[in-house]
């Protein structure tokens, strides 16, 4: 029998489950919640769908990339831009992609085949947002526009129109339309990035995190791959930068600032590094957290969170997910087994960092 | 086959190889020549340039001065991908797998490249079986011991399905019993593919080689049959520390 | 003529700013390879000091330039031994950590002091170059910041101390069996970049808005410039600030000083690319 399959029953599983409750939210929370949950909760999904590409290049690409608030910038802005300017939201949904990748794709060009170390990427992707934040920031007065769409500064850009019904501009989507996109464009990019982790191109991507060398040495070129990921991970920010505009109707400089790109690390790191589910977890949760936070006065929100990272980082490095996940599987092995055993370990699909 | 009398081309040509870190130079020098599915030793005491020679030839270092030319192609400081993609599998002196994948989806990422699911999936099979991994196929290799560590690597390389396999310390941290089985492996894989072996284990060699290269401070020493090189003296001094003549 | 030389005068000031925002950091990942994103938040504490001990009407200089380094210099070896300490050699968890203290430290002081910008006025006037002001306290600047790197170089050269560093940061394990306790000598080395960013931070709170969250304004550079320098601390600062802080200036001054912002941060990041080890990490490489 091929001792792949237990693991990969146990994988399609999961992944059947988290297909599922994804699937009972997005058609069950308009009837469950009210008007103001179900705004907040499109925030959550674009946020998760952040917090889903940094999972992606981080936990499985080994790409550390800090700056993926570029991205969503990027994607944010571009969204607005165009949609100010074409009135109808089908391309820029689209530009909010392209854009974002293409800029990616010259950095990772810059950056990995220019064979710049791993922690130098941290910082170097960083800094990139930073400058974006320089630029935009700056550009009050009505001269810095691109077509109709003025940028804004630090005011950002208002009023940006919402989505609407593909290529119909005349028909808005509504609250609950927006809801059923950007959680069925969630669900949509979670399956998507499931798929390309279990084709040759998502394995080749992972052994590459495992060992450069050795994937080197069986002839894949790591450079190419970790572009082609990175590259993904921009698209998949970019697009939730788009949602995040919409969710607001309203972007800002802020989007490109420093506290974001801490925030979408956190998620990670909270939810588990090195699996899908986590990330997006870790984004509700913390985002909850932050809302929770900022509604009492006892403790400030940089503190919270500050304490909540570090706390972290000593106490659980591995995320809330895998922890948990660990424990499940202990508890299953000894509910089967009547003498305490070690978990199977064809169950050890586990991405260490 | 080659027709009878035919000379045969090299494989492996490399001329005038030198490799020079800052005042160092760990290689002077050195032509190597490599036959068709010829089986060549390298040894010599610690720093006498054998393994940084092995990482010229794998494309893991870039030399100084020289060329080294696979059958037509010339490899000088190409990248190792590419190297590995003209059909050149390597083992190197640290084992290096994926640690956080289990055995079986080492050799499947090893095997899978540019092949179809099922022609890949029969490789893993016929590797498993062939180097006795298949009861531990689903562990994870960051948790095996070292011999069988180095067995995985020396699996992944087997499904590359290369034609020269270049072997660092195969045999370093093995047991008896283990020893034995890798140096019947090699002899093995060599009845169809070349292969290089650097290696310490002065048993092991005798169990393998036919031809042996002699490395001393970054230069050839000697290199001829391996009845005659474990008998001459001067490879005896080397590794005893005595200067060689 | 006299623009000549009030240009060449701010690019002096440029430098001599970017070398006291950099040394801090240069020590703590020139020796622990550790990216500190705290850094930023060293120099707000730093900052806050010399603006509430100035308010409590202590001497301005001693405000500055004694003070912030001992009071920050404390706070980075309690979290040294707190935090820091069990996350040597990971080097992710390191920067998350830290990050995390960044978070922490601006949420810390928004608390006790609130989010407002205070500030403290510059204890010396201007001079003139030819027909325009320039301040004197960029020669307060300028000063300051030879006097780090001078006295960082004296420390290291030839100090005991400072050989017991370059000991353990080229081999702890020797280090060790010679008798040295690298834990110590980690510990030691992350309350002096604390107290550099301290001093920094002190030094530069006349001239910029003092506020939770002015550090994020500054890690980003300080990063980019520690990174371009290379391993060795004070060659390594001294040239990338150098490079870097000249770029910054002049493109300041031919256009604005977001755009020459920019320029340093993209300079930075073009010059790691072509050297990726930094500068010294090519050339001057035995260079403290």
């Amino acid at each position: 029998m091929n001792p792949a399959l237990p693991a990969r029953r146990a994988s399609a599983l999961g992944f059947a489950a988290t297909l599922a409750i994804g699937l009972a939210i997005l058609f069950g929370a308009p009837h469950v919640l009210d008007t103001f949950g179900l705004v907040q909760c499109t925030g959550f999904a674009a946020l998760a769908m952040f917090g889903l590409s940094q999972g992606f290049v981080w936990g499985f690409a080994g790409v550390m990339s800090f700056g993926q608030a570029a991205f969503l910038g990027l994607g944010g802005y571009a969204y607005a831009v165009a949609v100010i300017n074409m009135g109808d939201s089908s391309i820029p949904v689209l530009l909010s992609i392209l854009v974002p990748m293409a800029f990616a794709g010259l950095l990772g060009y810059f950056m990995f085949y220019g064979r710049i170390s791993d922690a130098y990427i941290g910082v170097i992707t960083l800094t990139v947002s930073v400058i974006l934040f320089q630029l935009v920031n700056a550009t009050s007065g009505s001269q810095y526009r691109i077509g109709a769409a003025e940028l804004g500064g630090f005011n950002g850009i208002p009023a940006i129109p919402a989505l609407n019904a593909p290529f119909h501009p005349d028909e808005p989507l509504d609250i609950d339309g927006i809801w059923y996109a950007a959680m069925g464009a969630l669900i949509l990019v979670y399956g998507i990035l499931r798929a390309v982790l279990a084709a040759r191109l998502g394995r080749v991507i992972v052994a590459i995190r495992e060992n450069e060398i050795r994937a080197q040495l069986i002839g894949y070129d790591p450079r190419l791959y970790k572009l082609i990921a990175f590259m993904l991970a921009a698209g998949v920010a970019g697009l939730a930068g788009c949602l995040y505009a919409n969710w607001g109707g309203f972007i800002s400089p802020t989007v490109f600032a420093l506290p974001m790109s801490a925030q979408v690390i956190i998620y990670v790191l909270v939810g588990g590094l090195g699996t899908l589910v986590g990330p997006m977890l870790g984004a509700v949760l913390i985002q909850a957290l932050i809302i929770a936070a900022g509604s009492q006065t006892v403790v400030d929100s940089n503190l919270g969170l500050g304490l909540v990272l570090v706390g972290f980082v000593l106490l659980v490095p591995q995320g809330l997910l895998p922890v948990a996940r660990s424990a499940a599987l202990r508890l299953v092995a000894r509910v089967r087994t009547p003498r305490p055993g070690k978990a199977a370990d064809t169950f050890a699909t586990e991405r260490a960092r | 086959m080659t027709p009878p009398g035919a000379t045969l081309r090299p494989l492996i040509e490399a001329r005038g190889v030198t490799m020079r870190f800052g005042g160092v130079t760990a290689v002077a020098d050195v032509d190597f020549t490599l036959g068709e599915v010829e089986l060549r030793c390298l040894i010599g005491p610690n720093g006498a340039g054998k393994s940084t020679f092995f990482k010229i030839l794998t494309g893991q270092l870039k030399p100084s001065e020289g060329r080294i030319r696979l059958r037509d192609t010339d490899i000088t400081g190409a990248e190792p991908h590419a190297i590995a993609r003209l059909g050149v599998g390597i083992k190197t002196q640290v084992p290096n797998v994926f640690n956080g994948l289990t055995v079986h989806e080492n050799v499947f990422v090893a095997a899978g490249r540019r092949k179809s699911l099922a022609r890949t999936r029969a490789i893993v099979d016929e590797t498993l079986t062939r180097l006795a991994l298949t009861g531990i196929a689903g562990r994870l290799v960051g948790q095996l011991a070292h011999g069988q560590r180095q067995w995985v690597e020396i699996a992944t390389v087997l499904a590359q399905e290369p034609e020269l396999i270049l072997l660092d310390e195969p045999a370093a941290g093995m047991t008896h019993d283990e020893v034995h089985r890798t140096a019947a492996l090699i002899r093995e894989i060599n009845r169809t593919h070349a292969l290089i072996v650097v290696e310490h284990d002065m048993p092991f060699i005798r169990m393998i080689a036919k031809t042996v290269t002699v490395f001393n401070q970054g230069r050839i020493l000697v290199e001829d049959t391996v009845e005659r090189v474990l008998a001459d003296p001067r490879v005896r001094d080397v590794y005893l520390g005595k200067q060689a003549a | 003529m006299d623009l000549a030389g009030l240009l060449a005068f701010n690019v002096l000031t440029g430098i001599a700013t970017l070398i006291l925002i950099t040394l801090g950091l240069g020590v703590i990942y020139g020796m622990m390879r550790i990216i500190n994103l705290a850094h930023g938040e060293f120099m707000m504490l730093g900052a806050y000091t010399a603006v509430m001990a100035s308010g409590a009407g202590v001497n301005i200089w001693i405000a500055m330039l004694v003070l912030p380094p001992l009071v920050v210099g404390l706070i980075g070896l309690i979290l040294e031994r707190t935090v820091i300490r069990f996350l040597y050699g990971r080097m992710m968890d390191t920067m998350l950590a830290t990050w995390g203290i960044s978070l922490g430290l601006i949420g810390l002081i928004t608390t006790l002091y609130g989010n407002v910008v205070r500030g403290v006025s510059t204890p010396v006037g201007s001079f003139d170059i030819g027909r325009y002001g320039a301040s004197l306290y960029s020669l307060v600047i300028l000063a300051t910041a030879l006097s780090a790197l001078a006295a960082l170089f004296l420390l290291l050269r030839f100090t005991k101390f400072g050989l017991i560093l370059r000991a353990t940061m080229q081999n702890p394990r020797m280090a060790a069996a010679l008798g040295v306790q690298p834990s110590r000598i980690y510990m030691a080395t992350f309350a002096l970049g604390a107290a550099l960013a301290g001093l920094a931070g002190g030094v530069l709170a006349p001239i910029s808005g003092v506020s939770p969250a002015m550090g994020a304004a500054y890690i980003a550079r300080a990063f980019i410039t520690v990174l371009g320098g290379g391993p060795a601390i004070i060659t390594g600062t001294g040239l990338a600030s150098t490079l870097f802080g000249a770029i910054n200036e002049l493109v300041s001054f031919k256009t604005t000083p977001v755009i020459g912002d920019v320029a340093l941060l993209t300079a930075a990041i073009l010059l790691i690319r072509v050297l990726p080890q930094g500068i010294t990490g090519r050339y001057l490489r035995r260079s403290l």
